[in-house]
């Protein structure tokens, strides 16, 4: 957005729609926006979508997470604040408002202050890159998206290190150890395998990521080569250590630090952090959906086709390119909901190793792997001709006459492509069973209390 | 300058108002950074700093260096300055308090650069046109051609130097651990 506004160039319009919400807007407006109405758009873009989302996402992600863990262990979950206690997160952030905003004495009371602020702008500034459609991107013209993503959020440590370090309490600051150690070494694997996935791809620029892995399942990146698909679960192991999720959430293992870093936190300052854990975990499902999941595209490449057909007459598509885009929404938010599922259902399942298990799964296992991976995806760009281009744009996917020139590829991202799909499907079962059991102990739990009460009676 | 009215609305654009705003940032940050004698304090001081230099990259619209500069310096820098802060201070909220001769040299030294600085503004004529990038033209792909293109014998140089410079650090760590052993800390 700062260059936006930084430059008056005016994106041309006519041909095809300008790049971002700036491009929508320019469409119904039928003209080049003035710079006065760009301002007004981005201020508005971010008091009536940005700061909303952002908000939103995380409490319903809390939410969400206490439901899966009552589930996972046989309880309800929150169900009294709102039909099944969607409305529970608002309660608790009404609470913690209206709680005391503690400092201890010994405390350093500007970084104290400062810390949770740290943590969680930078969070949001991740936000800004990611794809939700075509042209539902805040920050369009950023062509460094994935860099940018992995650049700040690794400003967040700062504000999780301070935190440790101004809270003079022993525990916070085995805590802001743990947690720098880990988030350094971590990052390693985490951008490597990013690395590959960019390689691949061949492009930094999240819209641009999108419109490569727009013609159907087998053209997303996961499914170009095998060493993508092992770098997407290198990405996942080392972004769940990168963010402290459970089972690497050493940083504050609460039951051996307290509460860890935030041990002296409460109030307002301790739901930033809150915030910024669970934001963080939908970026960071953001950049793996977009970088190997396909992004916003649906599995059969049908949004990735009508968004190339409209683009040449957007002018008699308005409507269809706005609704177009508010699917293209909510298949990226889906696909990134199901990701953080995985991660929860994680969490409440595997025990948490000790320090030095992680950092032995780190640069024991993780890094020699992810630069093995690294070596083997540059020698499949070398040795084995790929099919380049923008599906729909530059060949039709499902015409055997686009791949002629590269066969071996078809055949890989084939046979993956039906991997993938039975994993989905796999895990997708799984859930639906998990679901249909889960309502047997609802069953089970209202069905004793009536019993016991005869009983006792 | 241009003083007229409409010079003056065009002044005020939103890439000026937010250019003073980074450079009041980087200026009150540089200060702190200075005048803090908690080196913690220093640490974060530099850390603003270095986030409105982003800032000032983002206005550019050099987006590449702007994020280079956050994973470098604010990222890898500050990470290493505050490991070094709580690894070798004794007390948690050590002072740094100069000595005399230490803030002569440094006065000296500041006057000379900002002299310096002043002079090689004023002899420089504001010239600076912005490039706008063709459409479809991704200076990232031009930046990664260089690297490995005309610029390719500077980067394996600096990339041999970094490998260097890790095994010269593993080998300072090993040591250490060695030596520990040695002094018969093991008990079972």
């Amino acid at each position: 957005m700062f260059a936006a506004w930084s430059n008056s160039i005016s994106t041309p319009i006519g041909g095809a729609v300008g790049d971002g919400f700036i491009g929508l807007f320019q469409l119904w407006l039928g003209r080049a926006a003035t710079p006065m109405e760009r301002l007004l758009e981005d201020l508005l873009l971010i008091a009536a979508v940005f700061l909303p989302m952002v908000l939103l996402i995380a409490m319903m992600s809390i939410w969400w997470e206490r439901k899966v863990a009552g589930h996972i262990q046989s309880r309800l979950g929150p169900n009294r604040v709102g039909p099944i206690g969607l409305l529970q997160s608002l309660a608790d952030g009404i609470k913690l408002l209206l709680k005391e905003d503690l400092i201890p004495a010994g405390a350093d009371q500007l970084l104290f202050r400062l810390a949770p602020y740290l943590a969680f702008a930078p969070v949001f500034a991740a936000f800004l890159v990611l794809p939700f459609g075509p042209n539902f991107i805040f920050e369009p013209r950023l062509n460094v998206g994935v860099f940018w993503i992995l650049a700040i959020l690794s400003v967040e440590v700062l504000g999780v290190i301070l935190a440790g370090w101004a809270s003079n309490n022993k525990w916070a600051i085995y805590g802001a150890m743990r947690e720098a150690c880990q988030m350094v070494s971590y990052e390693i694997p985490l951008g490597l395998s990013i690395i590959i996935g960019v390689m691949t791809a061949g492009t930094l620029s999240m819209r641009r990521l999108g419109e490569l892995q727009g013609g159907g399942i087998h053209t997303w990146l996961i499914f170009r080569n095998p060493f993508v698909f092992c770098a997407f679960f290198v990405y996942f192991v080392a972004s769940l250590a990168s963010n402290k999720r459970a089972p690497f959430d050493l940083p504050e293992s609460e039951s051996e630090l307290v509460a860890g870093y935030h041990t002296e936190y409460s109030g307002m300052r301790f739901s930033f952090f809150f915030f910024a854990e669970y934001a963080a975990m939908f970026v960071i499902s953001g950049i793996q959906v977009s970088l190997f999941l396909g992004g916003w595209n649906d599995p059969a490449g049908y949004i990735g086709y009508a968004s190339h057909q409209w683009m040449h007459d957007p002018q008699s598509h308005k409507l269809a390119l706005l609704l177009l885009n508010c699917a293209a929404a909510g298949m990226f938010v889906a696909k990134c909901i199901a990701i953080v599922f995985v991660q929860m259902w994680i969490r409440w399942t595997l025990p948490r190793p000790r320090i030095d298990q992680v950092l032995y799964a780190c640069l024991k296992v993780l890094f020699p792997l992810a630069c093995l991976l690294l070596l083997g995806a540059a020698l499949w760009q070398l040795l084995v001709s790929e099919r380049p281009g923008v599906p729909w744009v530059d060949y039709q996917p499902y015409q055997w006459s686009a791949w002629q020139s590269a066969p071996a590829a078809l055949v890989v991202q084939g046979i993956l492509a039906l991997l993938g799909i039975t994993g989905i499907a796999a895990i997708v079962g799984w859930i639906v069973h998990a679901v249909l059991s889960a309502k047997d102990v609802k069953k089970r739990l209202f069905q004793i209390k009536p019993a016991s009460h005869v009983e006792t009676a | 300058m241009n003083l007229s009215p409409h010079g003056l609305i065009a002044a005020i654009s939103m890439g000026n108002v937010l250019f003073y705003a980074f450079a009041a940032m980087i200026a009150c940050a540089a200060l702190v950074m200075v005048i803090s004698q908690n080196i913690v304090h220093t640490a974060v001081g530099l850390l603003f700093t270095l986030l409105g230099v982003t800032g000032i990259y983002f206005l550019l619209d050099a987006e590449f260096l702007a994020a280079v500069q956050l994973v470098i310096y604010v990222g890898g820098t500050l990470i290493l300055i505050i490991f070094g802060v709580m690894l070798t201070s004794q007390s948690q909220r050590s002072r740094l308090g100069p000595s005399l001769p230490q803030v002569m040299v440094a006065l000296t030294l500041g006057a000379i650069l900002l002299i310096a600085l002043v002079v090689a503004i004023h002899h420089v004529t504001p010239t600076l046109a912005r490039s706008q990038p063709a459409p479809g033209e991704y200076p990232m792909d031009l930046l990664g051609q260089a690297l490995l293109g005309d610029a390719l014998a500077p980067f394996e140089l600096i990339s041999v130097l970094l490998l260097v410079a890790m095994i010269g650090a593993a080998y300072l760590a090993r040591g250490r651990k060695r030596s520990n052993e040695n002094s018969g800390s093991r008990t079972p």
